[in-house]
């Protein structure tokens, strides 16, 4: 079709469509779409409150400085604890607005999961990287035949994955090994 | 209680956790009976998500019944069957007032950007999910309904965010009768907007993936034309030569923050977290939509910035729409297509993991082992 002021057509009719697909059509007017219009000022949520009563706090809640008071709502998951704690605390100062919010807490999450991890060694239940990355469903969930002849496009970054898991794995066994050669040297002397 | 844990990247494991309490008089403790594994899950899973912690349980997809109730909770009591949005959402606030439950602004302190969603970190406020045998609810009155005596509870559980985000995404593409829609992704939210998109008259829908296996769901489930972007040097020419080299009218973003097709873009958002996202699903959409169109963004993004192709979409002059979807607001409209059989949500559910066996139904999803499409969580498959 030349570039005329007609809009391409598509090839089955309403009846067609309507025949071939179960309730093609059903929400064709908007005003039968449950978000048209975007906004619907008074719709009825359930609410019996014009503001929440507050939900106490029982430890200095980090908040978001763009906020004007805490929300009387809140998720009390896990507390900033360690030196992940205090990192997570400072990025706090910062808006949304500013990259270093968010490099600060993503660069918490890793000290969190290290200091976990190494926290973990001191319990009866450490970390196991073979258990709680799933891994041996590479056998029960056909890793190879999931994989390969199939035209998939991540597999150019999968092979990514165990070395994001496992090299620091890889560094603090290598370190601790280090450690432990440096250690016999010096006693030898 | 038995609830999913998160240990770090790529990492997590079951662990013994006390039962949630009350802390507020609106809540109410849920029993989580299904609960399921999300795409944007895999975000949080793959430390993607800042302030994500060691500990916090995971699941904004569940449902369950009542055990507890707060002391001024009405519409519920003990023994309800409930099934549960994943917005966790006040009902009186300016946004909530309006109807836009998933921007609430009194339930989040740690961001103003996000309102709060279960076990999403937080930076979406701070909220233990339901991948686990016990979730506490705030809001009690506001955000669960009862379980219909007739609906499934498979269904029920795809409607806490997975169909309504799809049928949400294909309403914000504002689709009119015989409009060509394209949807990048055919995961769970891609699959239900491809479906939703005929409901709401579109003449031709046409899907994109690199997953034959979830293609082939596309055909058979939402009766889509289907494209395999490997399979070709440029999708977006593709889809130009598909619809007469003028564009859809509509393109769906059901893909989000790890969008895979350019290594770079991959990488240095999923491995090496230097952007919010990779979006590269997003410039595919944004490309091959045509001049005055409209770009309805479902995949989710974190928060940092992303190499997005900004000024394509200024000169093409495109209405691009977003927002996380309010999903209480959906579900009259959803229960009566589901009722009138239009919709089958289960159609797409593939795995039934035990909660014990978690960490192997998360590396299977990321991984994208044994043709998984969607994996719910059972808490107690014994």
């Amino acid at each position: 079709m030349p570039y005329t002021a007609d809009k391409p057509q598509p090839k089955e009719s309403r009846e067609q469509l309507r025949a071939r697909i179960p309730g093609w059509g059903a929400d064709l007017d908007p005003k039968d779409r449950p978000s048209y219009p975007r906004e619907q000022p008074g719709i009825e949520t359930g609410a019996h409150w014009d503001f929440p009563e507050r939900q106490p706090e029982s430890w200095p809640r980090e908040l978001s400085i763009e906020h004007k008071f805490l929300t009387p709502v809140f998720g009390t998951s896990t507390p900033p604890s360690g030196f992940s704690g205090v990192m997570r605390k400072y990025a706090y100062k910062y808006s949304e607005g500013r990259a270093a919010h968010w490099l600060i807490l993503l660069a918490a999450d890793r000290v969190n999961a290290w200091e976990s991890h190494l926290r973990s060694f001191t319990t009866l239940r450490p970390d196991n990287p073979v258990t709680e990355t799933g891994v041996l469903s590479e056998f029960s969930g056909h890793g190879v035949g999931s994989r390969f002849g199939r035209k998939r496009a991540d597999l150019s970054h999968q092979w990514l994955d165990p070395v994001v898991v496992g090299a620091p794995w890889v560094l603090a066994g290598a370190g601790a090994v280090a450690a432990l050669r440096a250690l016999r040297l010096r006693r030898r002397r | 209680m038995r609830a999913m844990v998160y240990r770090g990247p790529y990492k997590i494991r079951v662990e013994e956790k006390d039962i949630p309490k009350i802390e507020h008089p609106n809540d109410a403790i849920v029993r989580v009976s299904l609960a399921a594994i999300c795409g944007s899950d895999l975000h949080l899973y793959h430390g993607m998500m800042p302030d994500t912690r060691v500990g916090m349980t995971f699941g904004h997809e569940f449902v369950g019944v009542v055990h507890e109730v707060g002391s001024s909770v009405q519409n519920l009591k003990v023994g309800d069957r409930v099934m549960v949005p994943f917005n966790i959402f006040c009902g009186s606030c300016y946004f909530c007032s309006r109807g836009l439950y998933s921007n609430c602004h009194n339930v989040n302190a740690n961001a103003t950007a996000v309102g709060g969603i279960y076990g999403y970190s937080h930076t979406c406020g701070g909220y233990d999910g339901g991948q686990s045998e016990f979730v506490r609810v705030p809001f009690a009155d506001v955000g669960p309904s009862l379980i219909p005596e007739w609906m499934d509870e498979e269904d029920a559980v795809l409607l806490t965010d997975a169909l309504a985000t799809g049928y949400f995404g294909a309403q914000l593409g504002d689709i009119t009768e015989g409009d060509t829609v394209a949807v990048f992704g055919a995961g769970p939210v891609g699959l239900f907007a491809a479906k939703s998109a005929w409901l709401m008259g579109a003449g031709r829908v046409i899907v994109v993936d690199h997953l034959e296996y979830r293609l082939e769901k596309a055909r058979s489930f939402a009766h889509a034309e289907t494209y395999n972007f490997r399979e070709y040097d440029d999708i977006v020419v593709q889809l130009k030569k598909a619809t007469d080299h003028f564009g859809a009218d509509v393109v769906i973003d059901a893909v989000g923050a790890e969008a895979d097709g350019s290594f770079l873009q991959h990488v240095s958002s999923s491995q090496l977290k230097l952007q919010g996202g990779s979006p590269v699903a997003l410039n595919w959409a944004i490309d091959s939509v045509r001049k005055g169109g409209t770009v309805s963004v479902m995949g989710a993004y974190g928060p940092m910035f992303s190499a997005v192709k900004f000024g394509d979409a200024v000169n093409k002059g495109l209405t691009l729409r977003m927002n996380q979807c309010p999903v209480k607001r959906q579900w009259p409209r959803l229960f009566e297509h589901i009722r009138n059989g239009y919709l089958k949500p289960s159609d797409i559910v593939t795995h039934r993991i035990p909660l014990e066996h978690i960490a192997e139904g998360y590396h299977m999803f990321s991984a994208k082992l044994d043709n998984i499409i969607k994996p719910l969580i059972v808490p107690n498959a014994g």
